[in-house]
């Protein structure tokens, strides 16, 4: 690298032209609307607040020692706890229907995908509304469940960890659905039917063969629904009726009420350190998969 | 080379951050100058623009046209869905973006101190002579030196008549529930109002900041939680509506939205013990270039038949006896919390700020109630 020909250099800046070209303007969005805000946090997170909100350049620890408040870790366990949970039951429901759609005739896939990113099309909040209409005591599945006999009281759906739950995995199942399906889809149907020859039965081909190699996609789906259910603060405040608190709801409630925005700067670093574990973890799985793929160094 | 290149990064990112921080510091440091505040001469605001943020649906959209048409002003109408919303965007912005902003009581003193708010220039509002007297002696803005009263009201029980077997007229209805109650009833979320039955059943200060009596009021409140359905600060009236709740925590206004649904079952009463009184305002920025335009359009809202519309379009009172006396007398009947009077609304207790630490300690009180 020390002492460059010129040829070398005609070659660099042939390459590096065209380089800049392509990375600057994502770069440069990195940079100005991710890099910069978080640092800004971070910042934050070492201040005091001012006596009526804002932020006063005082250097402090204090707002680390308070978030080791059994009160917050609390809340930052309930948060991670309803959010594997959905990720699971998001999991279990959407690998089956990506396998179903990966094995369906090409001239269905696309209509099908259409279905599975259909409810983007309206506003998330509205969509969270309709499960108040659908859950409340007095709602569509109360009446059905009542009507055909199955309970004789209204079940208590709405309003509950349940609901926060299964609002979560609603809002997020297209995600886990197309990264899996994206991996099954360049799997392809030969390694399948290769296990098939070698007389492994369905079962033992999805166990051994289709999971993990399609383990990536899993990652990624687990990933992206994870992730945004940990810092929800809209579900929990609809369909948990303000009973269940997530994380996200404590970051709101800091930055709004209490207007204590370094407090709710450190809550924020602790989900951004949590997902910094996610991504970590997601790296390592990556790493196993493509060791497996490419067959492991003897 | 890519060594170079994460290198120079990095510096970017170094160099971003610190013209980050630095600018936030200087522009807290100096609050931006005051410009025209104080003159009295008569100003040509025409062809000016005006913004302001105020909650949705709180002024009928015929109220803005008209003072354009009338002052010849561009209204730039923004929207904020609560107190704390307004509050975050203006300590983001350092005070700058609006010329006008409404925000409730106990937010006028963290205004003032931010050096946000101007002082009201009372020369350049005739109409402010329209205000009831206790509108002028509010306890967080006593002479309205920034603020001008928008409208009032206060917190009560609004109930199905039809649903429960007797009438409420106790706070205690959350904390003792009754068959016809039990899982049916809501309270408010914010924090402000969330304490506010328990202190208020325990004869303790709706502003109280003593953490013995929050200790206190936070039991109350966790055993109250147990009975409810949910906190719920935007559709508690529909539930009423629907038969969802029986009984709800509610604002004098937003009950009535519920009355326009159900008019024969469902009425308001403000508990035994007292209430508190909130006051929304409107407060002209001291960053803001166009303050003439601001006060004239505080002078056209505190007119009676400007106010009036306001009053039929939001069924809440204003604290402004010419407009209270222009309003339909029909809407009154059919709406009786407007002609709750501003002597009954005095005597329940104004809503002020917490300072620092009661501010801290109410909100870390609400997680905990919740979680």
């Amino acid at each position: 690298m020390s002492t460059a020909t010129a040829p070398a250099r005609r070659v660099r800046s042939r390459v590096w032209g065209p380089r800049i070209a392509l990375l600057g303007p994502g770069t440069a969005w990195w940079l100005v609307f991710f890099l910069v805000p978080v640092g800004v946090l971070i910042a934050y997170s070492f201040f005091s607040r001012g006596p009526y909100g804002g932020v006063i350049y005082e250097p402090t620890l204090k707002n680390y020692a308070r978030a080791l408040d059994p009160l917050y870790v609390g809340v930052l366990w309930t948060s991670v706890r309803v959010a594997t949970i959905a990720t699971a039951a998001a999991l279990l429901l959407a690998y089956p229907a990506a396998l179903f759609i990966a094995r369906a005739s090409p001239r269905w896939r696309v209509p099908l995908l259409v279905l599975v990113i259909l409810p983007f099309w309206t506003s998330f909040l509205i969509r969270t509304y309709a499960w108040i209409v659908l859950l409340n005591p007095a709602g569509l599945i109360n009446r059905l469940l009542r009507g055909l006999g199955l309970v004789d009281e209204s079940l208590p759906l709405l309003y509950n960890e349940f609901a926060v739950t299964l609002g979560l995995v609603y809002a997020y199942l297209p995600l886990m659905v197309l990264p899996i399906y994206a991996s099954l889809e360049r799997l392809g149907p030969q390694a399948a039917e290769a296990s098939a020859d070698l007389y492994a039965s369905p079962a033992q081909t999805l166990r051994k063969v289709t999971i993990p190699l399609t383990l990536p996609g899993i990652v990624a789906g687990c990933i992206f629904v994870f992730v945004p259910s940990l810092g929800n603060f809209i579900v929990p405040d609809l369909l948990g009726g303000g009973r269940t608190v997530m994380v996200g709801n404590v970051i709101q409630q800091q930055f709004l009420q209490a207007r204590d925005w370094p407090f709710g700067a450190v809550l924020a670093m602790s989900v951004i350190v949590l997902m910094f574990v996610v991504l970590v973890v997601q790296a390592q799985v990556l790493r196993r998969t493509q060791e497996v793929e490419h067959g492991r160094p003897a | 080379m890519r060594d170079r290149f994460f290198r120079l990064l990095a510096l970017v990112a170094i160099a971003g951050l610190v013209l980050a921080a630095c600018g936030s510091d200087d522009a807290g440091e100096t609050p931006p100058a005051a410009s025209d505040g104080g003159t009295t001469e008569p100003v040509d605001i025409s062809g000016t623009t005006l913004t302001v943020s105020n909650w949705d649906a709180y002024m009928p959209k015929s109220v803005i046209k008209d003072f354009e048409k009338e002052t010849g002003v561009t209204v730039e109408y923004a929207i904020h869905t609560t107190n704390e919303d307004i509050m975050g965007k203006l300590t983001g912005a350092n005070g700058t973006g609006f010329d006008l902003v409404f925000v409730s009581g106990p937010f006028i003193e963290p205004l003032v101190g931010l050096g946000y708010a101007a002082e009201i220039d009372h020369s350049q509002i005739p109409n402010i002579a329209n205000l009831d007297p206790e509108a002028t002696e509010l306890a967080f803005d006593p002479g309205n030196v920034h603020s001008v009263p928008y409208t009032w009201g206060t917190t009560g029980i609004c109930f199905r008549k039809d649903l429960l077997s007797e009438t409420p007229s106790s706070w205690e209805a959350f904390h003792t529930a009754a068959p016809d109650t039990e899982g049916k009833m809501t309270m408010l979320g914010t924090d402000r109002w969330l304490l506010q039955p328990a202190l208020l059943t325990l004869g303790y200060s709706v502003n109280t900041t003593d953490p013995a009596e929050i200790e206190e009021a936070k039991a109350w409140t966790m055993e109250a939680k147990e009975n409810l359905l949910a906190f719920d600060d935007t559709t508690f009236y529909s539930k009423l509506v629907s038969g969802e709740a029986s009984l709800v925590q509610a604002w004098d206004g937003w009950c009535e939205y519920g009355r326009l649904e159900d008019p024969k079952n469902i009425d308001f009463v403000i508990p035994d013990e007292g209430s508190d009184l909130w006051v929304d305002n409107m407060v002209v920025m001291e960053s803001s270039e166009n303050k003439a335009a601001a006060h004239a359009f505080i002078d056209y809202i505190l007119r009676p038949e400007v106010g009036k519309q306001i009053v039929e379009f939001t069924f809440y009172k204003m604290p402004n006896a010419e407009v209270m006396s222009a309003v339909d007398p029909a809407v009154i009947e059919g709406y009786p919390t407007l002609a709750i009077s501003p002597a009954e609304l005095f005597e329940q207790e104004v809503q002020t700020d917490l300072g620092e630490e009661g501010t801290i300690l109410w909100t870390e009180t609400a997680t905990e109630i919740k979680a």
